[in-house]
């Protein structure tokens, strides 16, 4: 092979999108690396610590899409300090110095300066797309930046940022030579837009398949805008609570009407049940449906609405739908592959009108079901191993019950039993979140059986180290491991510490590990960096037993080729 | 266990004793605690007492537990939902009264942007023959174009008094906001006068 022109090893390289499979192939040798490193267009770094920037940069010049994650996953539950770190400056600088080409950059969970999204819409002059998603740290001048800068810009998708708005001047920065827009989505963004302005950008916008708007979009600038984008995929409205007159109902179902393209709806901020029936015109055509911020609704409007969705594949709603009302998305959506299932009141034992007969009903009714988030107030190992038998294909299976650690609401017992038949049937399973009572067994059952599982989720589980142990044996594919409020202390952690070279990171947080057992880690393991993260304010909560030694509050711990951090605030430290 | 529970709407000045019949959409959820702090402070301050919790939706299990209630009470992130929806779904729902209109409207100021948004959805609620009036000294009224009425909007804030609506930022508006009243002008001037801008 090396006797070929490097033209053709290109070429053949060109059949190999998959970040796994290039990167393997540049291991085979120098001329390989280098064809490979060159011709690479995408790159994803799961972990922006554990690589340098400068790095990245260095060996894929020509990289024209850039991905990068930051905080790990339990910072969305407030359990990542504010300022732990995840800067998105040294990513953007490095990239606006080494790879001018860059067309995407995707970010999560970082923190983004309005400075950098003005270098970003700078720098690089073929830039059509920014998606971020759950970040923070700028504000409505930095989009005015990317708005006013970036020509060829298709795509702006804002998911669930923490933005700070400064008024709604930034949407009115998009230049009116600018027409390439195919998807935006700025329903984070908490204040007004210009209505004018919008309704502007979305005329000159012809190839605009994805639009997804806030909250203080009216539903008369909605259907203005729905009459001129009859191609339109996926929407997100505006605000659907004032109890219009009829004739913006009206307008409403003539604009929805025109989009025969229409695939996914969201928005519903706070919807009323009135707006309801304006949506039935497109319901048998939606594959997707967010109903999750509409807690108005009773079970009794959502299900009015899913009775027509007979294609919908992927559904989000809050827990007012109740069982009954899953009953009829049971027997309305046999496409159904995702269902997402949010709670409506945040107390920690609340109530909610969900509960296992719920989910059995779909399951039976859902054979095609592969991806669960679910809370709900009460679950039994019965309804567990019905679910598995019914829903072999689940590949993502996350089951919150409100009150942790509550039994089988029937017998009392632990919940082992039940998520051991998922993990048992369920042979494809990559991610799983478990909760109520569990002990070491359903570890054992993890371990034994959940051979694809790449992220789990633990929390208030588990009788020893022994359970924690079970997991890092047996799941082969495991890559991340977040727990916390579970009795794993030192032995567990230090149970199979090369097992952490082959994971992105583990996060423990009030668990029983010690800073003894943390530095040791760190010393065994020197291509690891161990991050104790204790907060002040927490320590007189921290349990004074345990042999006398304090307890590590909360630990992150990842593998990675850039050495400790330079960016680490005062109350994390890197063993 | 899937029969649905009437909701009552939240209490929005428990000291009043007002009591809480709904208009159709009724208030089904708030945040534990104060109305708009984070829900992992709310947790916190929560402890023992469960006055913000409905009697309706007292967990059965909580009344049979055996486990103590006051840990679960402080624990942060937990359910585990992003703090982005746990702040969409979060709901304050003010009465509005307009005087000399014979029925109460219910709105959630969280819905609104601004003062200007509020205004605006006042003049859709109540009546579409309001216009708004905006004077030089930052003052907003509605006026009734068809008798030329006019009415000021006004708010009933923590403390019980009546003030201008737009003096404070709106966070704080919203914050401190109990009920709202668009008062005819000639009741207004006995409100106290505005600070000096």
């Amino acid at each position: 092979m090396t006797y070929f022109p490097e033209e053709v090893v290109e070429h053949i390289f060109s059949f190999l999108p998959a970040q796994r499979d290039r990167n393997a192939v540049s291991l085979v040798c120098k001329v390989w690396y280098e064809v490979e490193r060159l011709s690479r267009r995408d790159v994803f770094v799961g972990n922006c610590y554990a690589v340098r920037p400068e790095r990245v940069v260095l060996r894929f010049p020509n990289v024209r899409a850039l991905s990068v994650k930051g905080k790990p996953h339990f910072a969305d539950f407030n359990l990542v300090p504010p300022d732990w770190g995840g800067y998105a400056g040294p990513w953007i600088e490095a990239a606006a110095r080494g790879c001018v080409g860059l067309e995407e950059l995707r970010m999560k969970r970082m923190v983004v300066s309005d400075e950098s999204l003005e270098l970003l819409a700078k720098s690089f002059p073929r830039f059509r797309a920014l998606i971020l998603v759950s970040c923070e740290g700028f504000s409505t001048d930095g989009l005015a930046a990317i708005a006013s800068h970036c020509k060829l810009l298709r795509e702006l998708d804002l998911q669930e940022n923490e933005v700070d708005d400064r008024g709604p001047r930034w949407l009115s920065c998009f230049p009116d030579s600018c027409t390439s827009l195919a998807s935006l989505n700025f329903a984070c963004i908490k204040g007004e837009v210009n209505a004018g302005a919008l309704e502007r950008l979305v005329a000159r916008s012809p190839n605009l398949r994805s639009l997804r708007l806030n909250r203080s979009v009216s539903v008369d600038t909605l259907s203005k805008i729905l009459m001129r984008t009859p191609n339109l995929e996926d929407l997100g409205t505006g605000n659907l609570t004032e109890d219009f007159q009829t004739e913006s109902y009206q307008r409403l179902t003539v604009a929805l009407e025109k989009c025969k393209m229409l695939k996914s709806l969201s928005g519903f901020w706070d919807a009323s049940p009135l707006c309801v029936p304006c949506i039935y015109p497109v319901c048998a055509q939606l594959t997707g449906l967010n109903l999750s911020y509409a807690p108005t609704l009773e079970s009794s409007d959502l299900t009015k609405m899913i009775s027509h969705c007979v294609k919908l594949q992927r559904l989000w709603v809050l827990d007012c739908i109740a069982d009954k009302g899953l009953q009829v998305v049971a027997s309305t959506c046999k496409d159904l592959q995702e269902l997402r299932v949010f709670p409506s009141e945040f107390y920690i034992a609340g109530y909610s009108p969900v509960t296992e007969e719920g989910l059995v009903a779909i399951s039976v009714g859902c054979p095609k079901l592969s991806s669960l988030l679910y809370f709900c107030h009460q679950m039994t190992n019965a309804a567990l191993i019905t679910i598995a038998k019914n829903c072999p294909n689940f590949t993502r299976f996350r089951l919150c019950i409100l009150e942790p650690g509550k039994p089988d609401a029937m017998t009392n017992q632990p919940l082992d039993e039940g998520f051991g038949a998922i993990v048992r049937e369920c042979e494809g399973l990559r991610r799983l979140s478990i909760s109520g009572l569990l002990t070491d067994k359903v570890f054992m059952h993890i371990g034994r059986h959940a051979k694809q599982l790449e992220m789990l989720s633990i929390a208030f589980a588990g009788d020893s180290d022994a359970g924690m142990m079970h997991v890092m044996e047996g799941c082969k594919n495991l890559r991340k491991l977040e727990i916390r409020d579970s009795p794993f202390g030192d032995a567990a952690l230090l149970g199979n510490v090369a097992k952490y070279e082959t994971m992105r990171s583990l996060w423990m947080s009030s668990c029983t590990v010690t800073e003894k057992g943390c530095q040791v880690l760190a010393s065994k393991m020197p291509m690891l960096n161990v991050e104790v993260i204790n907060e002040v304010d927490e320590s007189s909560e921290m349990d004074e037993s345990h042999g006398g030694l304090p307890k590590v509050h909360k630990l992150y711990v990842y593998r990675t080729i850039a050495g400790a951090r330079d960016d680490a605030p005062d109350f994390v430290k890197i063993l | 266990m899937s029969a649905e529970t009437e909701r009552s709407s939240t209490e929005s000045c428990p000291a009043s004793g007002l009591d809480f019949e709904d208009t159709a959409l009724t208030l089904t959820l708030r945040l534990p605690g104060s109305s708009s702090s984070s829900a992992a402070d709310a947790d916190r301050k929560r402890g023992a007492s469960s006055s913000t919790s409905p009697a309706a939706h007292q967990s059965p299990s909580l009344a049979a537990a055996g486990a103590p209630p006051a840990p679960k009470a402080q624990v942060v992130g937990w359910p585990p939902v992003r703090s982005f929806h746990k702040n969409a779904l979060a709901a304050k729902f003010v009465k509005v009264a307009v005087d000399g209109a014979p029925y109460l409207r219910k709105v959630n100021l969280h819905d609104y942007a601004g003062y200007d948004h509020l205004i605006r959805a006042l003049q859709d609620k109540f009546c579409s023959h309001f216009t708004i009036r905006r004077f030089g000294n930052d003052e907003t009224k509605l006026v009734d174009a068809v008798n030329g009425t006019e009415y000021v909007p006004t708010y009933e804030d923590k403390d019980g008094d009546w003030m201008l609506v737009g003096d404070v930022p709106w966070k704080m508006f919203v914050e401190a906001c109990q009920r709202v009243r668009l008062m005819k002008n000639s009741e207004a001037v006995n409100l106290a006068p505005r600070a000096a801008r």
